[in-house]
């Protein structure tokens, strides 16, 4: 088996070495019972041949975003990633490498990560920037629990223009860690006033920027009325992308901001591995979660990078670790950085303007369809539609012309009825004019 | 000036109707260079016994429990900006906070230094 | 003296033979941060000019720069090769790391994870578009439960500890909906960390059991500490000792009898795959990491991918999203009503780590139901190869044969003056990784070695003959050059105390830079 270096000369070389006859010697401490004599029930080997096959016949049911008009965002954007990112990143030394917990064999790891935390500190207007989790949606659990940490208070406040994903994560956390989340209601129109709703028992107000549907908000005053009574405001990104364009939450007043990253330098993947976000400012840096890199000096006097204040840890304070968390999304933050890396601040805000560019050309020519109205007084690269149908069925419809029309609100709030007829929209750098025209085109035949 | 410990490798020192409370030069030994000291606030009541501070190392993070109750009067602020001195001073500049003593014979039963320097022997 | 600071001492003498113009060495280069490359305006992405359009944004617009360096196509290309030169990977050399399972990362893999049908595909295509990804899960989940015996899966959590997390959570829940509320988790002193931070994260208060003389667990101690207010145990098996806790039915079976559940770390699958059933040892729940047994690679620290392998008595609970087989295909269950109105909610967004689920099937696939009993028996054959050529020259930990990781404390490095931290940076000056030290912490100065599979047998004997000469030479007085070591690695000994005083955890421009600007 070409994975298997031993043979069977070597197997009998190494059973003497060790003095047993056979390996179930090495297995004497199984239970009788439980010793399997055959094989499980599953498919013996096969080469490489049959397993491509095998997988290429699956991968080959599904309708690639790329290669129809996509207009799918919710949390996950189609952006185009340079061809570097992904030859650098799938370099052995970076790809088969080990978390860095000896440094002087992972500088390479290190730096790169050092480098990553410094372009989320930048670009999320924060002070400092973790080594990244696992996604956006837990990032927001976990930001929500350092809220807790930092307040000592339970309550947390959840916007209606945050993601459905992460309000739920966030509540199945509070249910099992032991807080309350006050979930306020979808909010399409952006009308919500969560300052009133702060109180002394507030630990944290979570929103979203731009919104689920598309919003973008001045959230400084809310940011003051949290801050009067005592909590902290905590910003979810999860267009990275909109960074380029929009007010950093820092700017705002965010104290924590937790956000998702796939939209730099990963594909889609049909909703994983991401990369999750999380900043803050200096003063919390010791309840933060997750893995920090920090620099120092070696025995030569030479600069270099190193995991540091990992007493916050699992694998140090055990039942009072700030989090549990063992692993980052190290590769997917490779992939983000090196994007960031090729774009340069020239290229990452040209990038920016150049999707709300896209969304507002989009945005304009949908809202002419007959019976279709944009919901959205503000959005940056995604906004929501108003049908005069429920958009389900709209979008399954246009599906089968093969075209991928964007999310119905319906998909991410099945029990919300009254959302039903709203489609979430979203255009990136990749939509074309014959993209958009397409979309028109088609969405005007079903509705009619 | 007598010194007198727990078995959690906190000592104690009279001074007046107040207390100073350190970690013992074997704990900070044991514990390496020390980066990080979280101390309670000033008034704080504390119980014997319960979590007081928490001391950081590199490789370890370390509570500091209250050796007798009664309540905190004073901390180390040079603590933040220097944490080494837990080390390099470890029963001086290194002290940790300053209580007053609510049940004095909690004082009483603690271990002197022979017995510690006894029982620090047997840990081996 | 600290390590550290010992090592500097030893370099004032090497100073003089080491220096370069450039501060290069060969290959080895130098490389700045991007931030110390900047040229305001450049960029190595060629975008489109936007078209004027009216403004969107509200007003609520970005003010001032981003403080982004700007580089080209070539410096970027360059500065990453440089830095990936300066890493240790399973592509360069072997990772004795217990419990870490550092294996081959097949290319097979990546190359089937960038077919565009699973990696150009969006998590909220509508599901008559993606019946192949969903496919893809469906056969995952039926190889994990082959596996491991176990009726059902939760494929989301994102990485071993979040599945742990997600076990705990399905415990309590299917507590709760027996009207019951348990205070308390037992966890062996021998444990990874994320066992009691899970359980402590959970609410439960976490409680100890000591391990015997032969490194299991105290199954007379386990006893007297269950209870009716027990909710769980959480044991890994074979455990961090690298050992097969034989009782582990008597252990199951009293840990069922006060009504609790047995939750598995199943960090060490790859010592049992394919010739023992986790479910056949009594076992409630186990994540199972699949950047450990089935080689999806570690990235530099990530992504994993936790998937938990559950009993009938937790499957209810599951957190969503379910992958289930339809009237006209498979569908996906995301929302916790009908069927799923037991599951615990949602854990993270989206579906699960689906670009490792395609690595891990492609693995098993190749290996196949053969070719994973003979990943298990490899694993176990050279951990046992490793202990039977080392054991008069280190201390093994436990008497007897190991399972796929074998275990050494310090003794044999008593009185040398050289620790197991100097023992492991020399062993980087000889091109290895060191072994996992310090764990499991039921040991003094543990060393903890799991070879894996992938290792050849010249492969052994080539890190065995070096780790006893270092003994050896560690018996023989010569601490001075374990105190110095490592001198050949892209760095020497690091000040990790310096920093965690003082936290520096972003580039920041010069001083002059930054007053300049204001």
């Amino acid at each position: 088996m070409r994975y298997l270096p031993l043979t069977t000369a070597d197997r009998q070389a190494m059973l003497a070495a060790i003095g047993v006859s056979s390996i179930d010697a090495l297995f004497a401490d199984v239970p009788e019972a439980a010793r399997l004599d055959g094989f499980v029930d599953l498919p013996r080997a096969q080469g490489e041949l049959e397993v491509e096959r095998a997988l290429g016949a699956m991968a080959a049911k599904n309708l690639v975003a790329g290669a129809v008009p996509s207009f799918i965002g919710a949390g996950v954007y189609r952006h185009h990633v340079p061809a570097s990112v992904d030859h650098l990143i799938q370099r052995g030394e970076f790809l088969t490498s080990y978390t860095p917990y000896q440094p002087e064999v992972a500088q390479g790891t290190l730096q790169m990560l050092f480098e990553f935390q410094t372009q989320i500190a930048l670009l999320t207007g924060m002070e400092v920037a973790n080594a990244s989790m696992y996604d956006g949606a837990s990032a927001c659990a976990e930001a929500v629990m350092m809220a807790n940490r930092v307040t000592q208070r339970k309550k947390a406040i959840l916007s209606g223009g945050l993601h459905p994903h992460y309000r739920e994560a966030t509540r199945t956390h509070a249910r099992f860690v032991g807080f309350q989340a006050k979930l306020a209601e979808p909010d399409p129109e952006a009308r919500e006033d969560l300052a009133s709703e702060i109180d002394g028992a507030t630990s944290c107000v979570v929103v979203q920027s731009p919104g689920v549907f598309g919003q973008v908000r001045d959230y400084s005053a809310l940011a003051e009325a949290c801050h009067k009574a005592g909590a902290l405001l905590i910003v979810v990104v999860n267009e990275a992308v909109s960074l380029g364009a929009v007010r950093s939450p820092g700017a705002m007043g965010a104290d924590i901001v937790a956000g998702e990253g796939q939209s730099l330098g990963n594909a889609l993947n049909f909703g994983g591995p991401h990369l999750g976000l999380f900043a803050t400012r200096e003063r919390y840096v010791r309840q933060m979660p997750g893995r920090l890199v920090g620099e120092t000096l070696d025995a030569e006097g030479r600069r270099g990078w190193v995991l540091t204040l990992s007493t916050r840890e699992q694998h140090i304070r055990r039942e009072k670790a700030t989090s549990n968390i063992c692993t980052n999304s190290g590769l997917c933050a490779l992939a983000a950085s090196i994007h960031l890396a090729l774009l340069g601040e020239a290229g990452f805000t040209r990038l920016a303007a150049l999707n709300h560019a896209k969304a507002v050309a989009l945005a304009d020519r949908l809202a002419a369809v007959p019976g279709v109205s944009l919901v959205n007084d503000t959005f940056f690269n995604e906004f929501t539609l108003r049908l005069p149908k429920p958009a389900a069925g709209v979008v399954e419809r246009l599906a089968r012309k093969k075209i991928l029309a964007g999310v119905p609100a319906s998909r991410l709030y099945p029990g919300k009825p009254a959302l039903k007829n709203l489609l979430l929209v979203a255009a990136t750098e990749t939509t074309t004019e014959t993209d958009m025209a397409a979309f028109a085109t088609a969405l005007a035949q079903v509705l009619a | 000036m007598t010194l007198k410990y727990t078995k959690d490798h906190e000592w104690v020192r009279v001074e007046g109707a107040t207390v100073v409370v350190g970690i013992s030069d074997y704990a900070q030994t044991q514990l390496g260079d020390v980066v990080y000291v979280e101390v309670p606030e000033v008034g704080r009541k504390l119980e014997q016994g319960k979590e007081a501070a928490v001391v950081e190392s590199v490789k370890a993070a370390s509570e500091v429990y209250a050796p007798i109750s009664g309540e905190v009067t004073a901390v180390n602020t040079d603590l933040a900006g220097e944490p080494g001195r837990v080390n390099a001073d470890p029963l001086g500049e290194g002290w940790f906070f300053k209580m007053t003593v609510a049940k004095p014979k909690e004082l009483d039963a603690l271990m002197d230094e022979a017995q510690y320097k006894t029982y620090v022997e047997g840990l081996g | 003296m600290t390590d550290w600071s010992q090592a500097v001492s030893q370099f004032r003498s090497d100073a003089k033979t080491t220096a370069t113009v450039s501060g290069n060495r060969g290959l080895q280069i130098e490389e700045p941060l991007l931030f110390e490359q900047n040229a305001p305006g450049r960029t190595g992405v060629d975008l489109p000019e936007p078209p004027a359009v009216r403004s969107r944004l509200g007003g609520i617009t970005r003010e001032g720069p981003i403080g982004l360096p700007g580089l080209a196509e070539p410096q970027v290309v360059r500065h990453y090769t440089r830095l990936s030169q300066k890493n240790y990977a399973i592509d360069t050399g072997l990772y004795p790391l217990g419990s870490c399972t550092m294996k081959h990362n097949p290319r097979l893999n990546e190359r089937l994870a960038r077919l565009a049908g699973f990696a150009d595909v969006h998590p909220l295509q509508p599901i008559s578009t993606v019946q192949g990804a969903l496919e893809l899960m469906d056969t995952l989940a039926h190889w994990l439960k082959t596996l491991t015996g176990m009726p059902a899966v939760a494929l989301s959590p994102g990485a071993g500890a979040h599945g742990e997390l997600c076990g705990i959570m399905c415990i309590r829940a299917a507590l709760e909906a027996r009207g019951e509320k348990r205070t308390r988790v037992l966890v062996p002193e021998s444990a990874h960390g994320t066992n009691p931070a899970t359980a402590a994260a959970c609410g439960f208060a976490v409680d100890s059991i000591p391990a015997t003389e032969a490194g299991r667990v105290d199954l007379a101690a386990l006893r007297a500490k269950l209870g009716p207010d027990v909710a769980a145990l959480m044991l890994t098996n074979p455990n961090t000792c690298g050992l097969f806790e034989r009782e582990i039915r008597e252990i199951a079976d009293a840990v069922h009898g006060v009504g609790a559940f047995f939750y598995c770390d199943g960090a060490n699958f790859n010592a049992i795959v394919g010739r023992v059933r986790p479910a056949d040892l009594g076992i409630d729940a186990m994540h199972i990491n699949l950047h450990k047994t089935f080689s999806t690679p570690h990235g530099g620290g990530g992504p994993g991918s936790g998937p938990v392998v559950l009993a009938e008595s937790l499957a209810a609970f599951a957190p969503i999203p379910w992958v289930v087989h339809g009237a006209k295909g498979l569908e996906l269950v995301e929302r916790a009503q009908g069927s799923a109105r037991g599951s615990i909610g949602r854990l993270k967004g989206n579906h699960g780590q689906m670009g490792m689920f395609v690595r891990a099937l492609a693995f098993m696939m190749s290996h196949g139901s053969d070719g994973l009993r003979q990943v298990a028996e490899d694993a176990v054959l050279n951990a046992n190869y490793l202990l039977a050529r080392l054991k008069d020259e280190l201390t093994p930990a436990f008497p007897g044969t190991c399972m796929h990781e074998v275990l050494f404390d310090d003794h044999f490095l008593k009185d040398t003056g050289v620790s197991t931290l100097d023992f492991a940076k020399a062993m980087i000056d000889e091109g290895y990784h060191p072994m996992t030290m310090y764990f499991p912490l039921v040991v003094h100065g543990a060393l903890l070695m799991e070879p894996t599979e992938s290792e050849s047998r010249g492969s052994l004997d080539a890190f065995i003959a070096v780790v006893r000469a270092l003994a050896k030479r560690a018996k023989s007085g010569d601490a001075e050059s374990f105190h110095a070591a490592p001198r050949f690695a892209p760095r020497r000994r690091l000040d990790e105390t310096l920093a965690a005083r003082k936290p520096v955890l972003r580039w920041q421009p010069p001083r002059s830079d930054r007053q300049a600007a204001d």
